[in-house]
């Protein structure tokens, strides 16, 4: 995607996500502070005053994504951002998004839980974003960048499967990411969007009908018909838009499976290893949800064991033992509470896992 | 409830026969409403916002667009739609446990953004839709199905008095108190839906109409002894009138 116009500047994972927030047409932001992602909001700040879009910092993170679900009700492209705990918060609104089939993109930078837990980077909201994390019977697309770059590219994606499906997407990074700086190539064409129509939007209903959202079906059979479509949209979510990144699986006898930040330890891990001659591979799933299932289950017909790092207690490993259905060996290593897998725990799980 | 000639007379309100027990307030105030945003002659630009509460299919019966928000966040859905939106004319409708107690913070920080957008707070002393239990403005000794005995203020706490308490924020600029207890009354109520309705096409800012609303199926009584108790009981703790007009 490099061109001459090109630009490039140095930037945190969490400006990079607000500037191309920017960069898709958002014109809406509502967030509520909380490290490790202040950098964000802080940048949406400025950024909406200089595009003439709206910034509030909320009363909290409940208001947030209820001013992002107003704004998306009327039709804008609208965000909000958060960490671990804030996330909790923003559940319920979530679930109305989901229930009311409205587009809204919803950041969290994970930090290290449970409770007020601390500031430090972890995976530990891995099953609160992949299973929908509020009441009801929903997923939400979850992308997982694991650089800055990423970061930006996935936001802009985020933006468009939202409108695409009328679905809330959560961008799932950590604190590693949200605060590192590296290089971000920025493309001089603004990145066509799906200019999506949205004629459900309510703006005011001249020349029209009354447009009405609602999550709300009493009468018997019609909330079950809702579901239906609803899991048929998910269904076709599944079909279509899972990513991952694959490398050195067709040898491999091991391959790492991690996503997000603690994805590049692995993949220093793999290199390590491979230059000692071991057979390694890698997979690193991008859409957490729908979850590369399939791929992993070919790979598990080969036999290949499966080694699952994840700066958690074994969240991302669930799917992996459901990919793999018994065929292959499945083992994990991972840290919690701000711990993270250093290359040398990784490798001595690698060796012995290779021994057994 | 269904009035046969609605069709013509208010085209906000669906000709349609509403779920409201006899003598609800609620059936009332929507009334009111439709017939407001007729005069204006704003229906075009109306995005209203339901509650969640006996209201809470208010989209049936209003004739022009609305969106559904949880249980106490009108004021955040209604700040998303007007920032977004700054022309069309916007509202939410909410009951005393929606706006008073699950959704205290939403409407404090809503006024005190100074939001342009109207409120119309149905205070109906309790919470009608889960079947009669205290609401924050229930009054001190009224027997409700979790104040058996009646509201006692050392386990309860006192009625909240809404008007007056936002009415400290600077961003609220038109709060007013009414009744629906009789005809004078509500004659008076609609105007105060007019005010709050032009305070906002005026862009002044946030304003709020409370709304003393009969319940009669919860408190008991029959509808007409339901209007009654409103001027008994009700409004000497929540005195009728202006509050704030900036
Ligand atoms: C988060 C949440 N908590 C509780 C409820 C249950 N609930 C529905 S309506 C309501 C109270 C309604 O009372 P009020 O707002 O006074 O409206 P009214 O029915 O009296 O008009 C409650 C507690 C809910 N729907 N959502
Ligand atoms: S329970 Fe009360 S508030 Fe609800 S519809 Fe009946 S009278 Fe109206
Ligand atoms: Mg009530």
């Amino acid at each position: 995607m490099n061109n001459k116009n090109s630009r490039r500047i140095l930037v945190s994972g969490n400006e990079a996500v607000g500037e191309a927030a920017i960069q898709a047409g958002c014109t809406f932001y509502a967030g509520y502070p909380i490290t490790p992602q202040n950098e964000l909001t802080a940048y949406m700040s400025r950024r909406m005053s200089e595009t003439g879009g709206t910034f509030i910092q909320a009363e909290s993170e409940l208001a947030a994504i209820n001013m992002v679900f107003g704004a998306s009700a009327a039709g804008a492209r609208a965000m909000t951002s958060s960490s671990s705990p804030g996330i909790s918060l923003k559940q319920e609104g979530i679930s109305y998004l989901v229930g009311c089939k409205l587009p809204a993109v919803i950041v969290n930078m994970m930090r290290a839980g449970p409770g007020l837990g601390n500031i430090t980077p972890a995976q530990g909201d891995y099953f609160q974003a992949t299973r929908g994390g509020g009441h009801g019977d929903y997923r939400t697309i979850v992308l997982a960048p694991s650089s800055v770059q990423e970061a930006f590219e996935l936001q802009i994606l985020a933006f468009d499967l939202a409108d695409k499906y009328r679905n809330p997407v959560i961008l799932l990074g950590d604190g590693t990411l949200g605060q590192m700086m590296e290089p971000l190539t920025l493309h001089p064409t603004p990145y066509t969007l799906h200019a999506t129509q949205k004629p459900w939007a309510v703006t005011g209903c001249k020349e029209r009908e009354p447009n009405v959202i609602r999550s709300l079906f009493l009468k018997e059979g019609v909330l079950e018909e809702h579901n239906k479509k609803l899991q048929k949209k998910f269904a076709e979510i599944e079909k279509k838009e899972i990513r991952y990144e694959e490398k050195n699986t067709e040898d491999a006898e091991v391959i790492l499976v991690a996503y997000g930040t603690v994805s590049r330890i692995c993949q220093a891990v793999m290199e390590k290893a491979r230059r000692k001659g071991a057979k390694v591979g890698l997979i690193r799933p991008i859409t957490l949800w729908p979850f590369p299932y399939g791929m992993i289950n070919k790979l598990a017909d080969l036999k290949k064991k499966f080694l699952v790092i994840e700066m958690n207690y074994g969240q991302m490993l669930e799917d992996v033992k459901l990919a793999a259905e018994g065929k292959s060996k499945v083992k994990f290593y991972g840290r919690g509470g701000g711990g993270i897998p250093q290359e040398e725990e990784i490798m001595t799980e690698l060796l012995h896992f290779s021994l057994s | 409830m269904k009035d046969e000639n609605n069709k013509e007379k208010i085209k906000s309100l669906r000709n349609v026969p509403m779920h409201y027990c006899p003598g609800c307030g609620h059936t009332i105030a929507h009334r009111l409403i439709c017939e407001v945003i007729d005069e204006l002659d704003i229906r075009e630009k109306m995005i209203g916002i339901a509650p969640v509460g006996c209201a809470v299919i208010a989209y049936d019966y209003w004739n022009f667009d609305v969106t559904e928000a949880a249980h106490g966040r009108p004021p955040a859905v209604a700040t998303g739609i007007k920032r977004v939106e700054p022309d069309k004319i916007v509202f939410t409708y909410q009951g005393d446990g929606d706006l008073a107690s699950i959704g205290t913070a939403e409407i404090i920080h809503c006024a005190n953004r100074g939001e342009n957008i109207s409120v119309f707070f149905i205070n109906n002393a309790i919470y009608g839709m889960t079947g009669g239990q205290m609401a924050p403005t229930t009054l001190i000794g009224q027997k409700t199905a979790t104040t058996l005995t009646g509201r006692d203020i050392k386990r309860d706490g006192y009625p909240l008095k809404i008007c007056e308490l936002l009415a400290l924020l600077p961003g609220a600029k038109y709060i007013e108190r009414v009744a629906l207890s009789s005809a004078e009354n509500i004659r008076q109520a609609k105007r105060a839906m007019k005010k709050a309705f032009q305070t906002q096409i005026e862009n002044k800012g946030f304003s709020l109409v409370e709304i003393l609303s009969p319940c009669p199926t919860n408190w008991r009584l029959s509808p007409a002894e339901a209007m009654k108790w409103i001027d008994k009981k009700m409004t000497s703790y929540f005195p009728l009138g202006v509050v704030k007009d900036d």
